[in-house]
């Protein structure tokens, strides 16, 4: 499975298609989300932590860079958008993150693209109007493509 | 009795010594805010590495500055959570080495505990059952107070806090870092002519604050936003819209609960245009404490160290950091 590319026509089907990801989530997968402001980046992790049974709402790490929370697996919610240089991502000790025990879901990743495992999920998202949002998975090794495979599956039956 | 406070958790490095809970005899505060405004934000490592150098100092500032001794200490207070794992370890591993060092009990506080406490400290009496609205750049909670200690979550925001809101439409309209004095100051020269959206939420008492910055965001990309009187306006909207949301949720669910008091805390708490919404539209007595209260201190953390300290809560060495803590 290349990539999978869709529209979502409301911060509900986001949410929901965030809710298929966390499902499906394993221990050290890696999740890029690509976007401006307002492409619904922090919308879809909402729906990633529902998936992995975190029943709040996963608010925005803009202030704090990390927020962990905890579920059938730990997400680390990572948010680079403060950061400007490589150096300062360099600085974070992400490592024990990105290596460790649970699923990491980076915002602004392309800050910091050259710093992150190369397999990963990389999701692309753009602004299309008010309530619309294009949505791009790219899979970037084979955990991913298989990844990617088990997520169209279940969103067949939820057609979005 | 005289309580030491750490605060530690974010981008203050602060240490304060408070009596009784009610008195403040010292508030030293070392700001990292300049570090910050360099990139914009807090960043983690460079604050842990800040605090480390200028924690001990603070401490020793904060003894001089109450003109106390050691042997005049009765606890040591430290906040323990949420906020930044390695900054949060600066201050309760320096919190434990003094604890060991002077023989005294350490008492474990919840930042947002710390915040509404700062509300003790300011002369007035808060009475329960009251109902507490912490907003900060991390945090945007409305919790119910029964009683010391006995706090239940209401609502939360669900995306954006209202701090990080301000910081993040600041950078939308190229004010700058802090956000919310900036928009605060731009907003004073214009009025809030443009129409953004409330999120109200109706049913729920969290809030929400990304539609707002998302309609701020293609409010801007549609016009010529190099003229600082558009830009004057946009700020004025956009703090209306988050003021509105703020006293209006607040003050419902104060009518609905039947609170006796509203309480108000953290650093967007400091913002004259809330405190005023406040003042002029609740039913029932709201108290603020002054801004140097409202941002991170830790006379906040002294004061609820010492409300924890009197009912018996009372920590050991084995105390941990809780990046995730939440209250209620």
């Amino acid at each position: 499975m290349r990539v999978v590319q869709l529209n979502s026509r409301s911060p509900e089907q986001t949410q929901l298609l965030g809710k298929h990801l966390g499902e499906l989530a394993q221990v050290g997968d890696i999740f890029l989300l690509i976007g401006h402001l307002g492409s619904g980046k922090t919308c879809l992790t909402q729906g990633i932590a529902w998936g992995l049974g975190i029943e709040e709402y996963a608010f925005s790490p803009s202030f704090v860079i990390v927020r962990e929370h905890y579920g059938r697996l730990p997400l680390y919610h990572i948010d680079f958008y403060r950061l400007d240089r490589i150096e300062e991502i360099m600085d974070l000790g992400l490592d024990e993150y990105l290596y460790g025990d649970g699923v990491c879901v980076i915002e602004w990743a392309d800050k910091g693209i050259a710093l992150l495992p190369r397999e990963n999920l990389t999701i692309r998202l753009s602004y299309i109007s008010d309530t619309e949002r294009s949505i791009r998975l790219q899979p970037r090794g084979k955990r991913y493509s298989e990844l990617l495979k088990a997520l169209s599956l279940s969103l067949g039956a939820e057609k979005i | 009795m005289k309580i030491l406070g750490i605060e530690t958790s974010c981008d203050e490095t602060a240490a304060a010594i408070v009596e009784d809970g009610t008195s403040i005899l010292s508030n030293i505060v070392a700001s990292q805010i300049n570090i910050h405004s360099r990139y914009g934000g807090i960043v983690p490592e460079v604050a842990s590495r800040q605090h480390l150098i200028t924690a001990l100092p603070v401490v020793e500032s904060a003894i001089t500055e109450a003109g106390v001794t050691w042997r005049d200490i009765a606890a040591v207070a430290v906040t323990i959570g949420p906020g930044l794992a390695g900054s949060l370890l600066v201050g309760v591993n320096l919190a434990k080495a003094i604890a060991l060092a002077h023989s005294l009990p350490l008492v474990a506080v919840n930042h947002l505990e710390g915040h509404i406490y700062a509300n003790w400290l300011t002369g007035a009496k808060p009475v329960f059952p009251c109902l507490c609205l912490i907003v900060s750049g991390g945090h945007s909670d409305l919790v119910l107070m029964a009683g010391h200690g006995e706090f239940s979550k209401l609502g939360r925001t669900r995306d954006d806090a209202a701090g990080e809101a301000f910081d993040k439409a600041s950078r939308i309209l190229g004010l700058g870092y802090p956000g919310g004095p900036a928009i605060e100051k731009a907003a004073t020269r214009g009025s809030p002519s443009f129409s953004l959206p409330r999120a109200w939420l109706k049913g729920s008492d969290d809030f929400s604050f990304s539609g707002l910055k998302t309609a701020l965001l293609h409010l801007v990309r549609g016009d010529d936003f190099t003229d600082p009187a558009l830009v004057a306006e946009a700020a004025a909207s956009f703090q209306q819209v988050v003021v509105d949301v703020l006293t209006t949720k607040t003050i419902q669910a104060a009518e609905r609960l039947g609170v006796r008091q509203i309480l108000l805390s953290g650093g967007v708490a400091a913002n004259k245009a809330l405190r005023d919404c406040f003042s002029r539209r609740s039913p029932v007595p709201v108290l603020i404490p002054p801004p140097k209260l409202c941002t991170d201190n830790a006379a906040m953390i002294a004061a609820c160290g010492y409300f924890h300290y009197r009912s018996g809560k009372i920590d050991g060495c084995d105390i941990d950091v809780i990046p995730s803590l939440s209250l209620g």
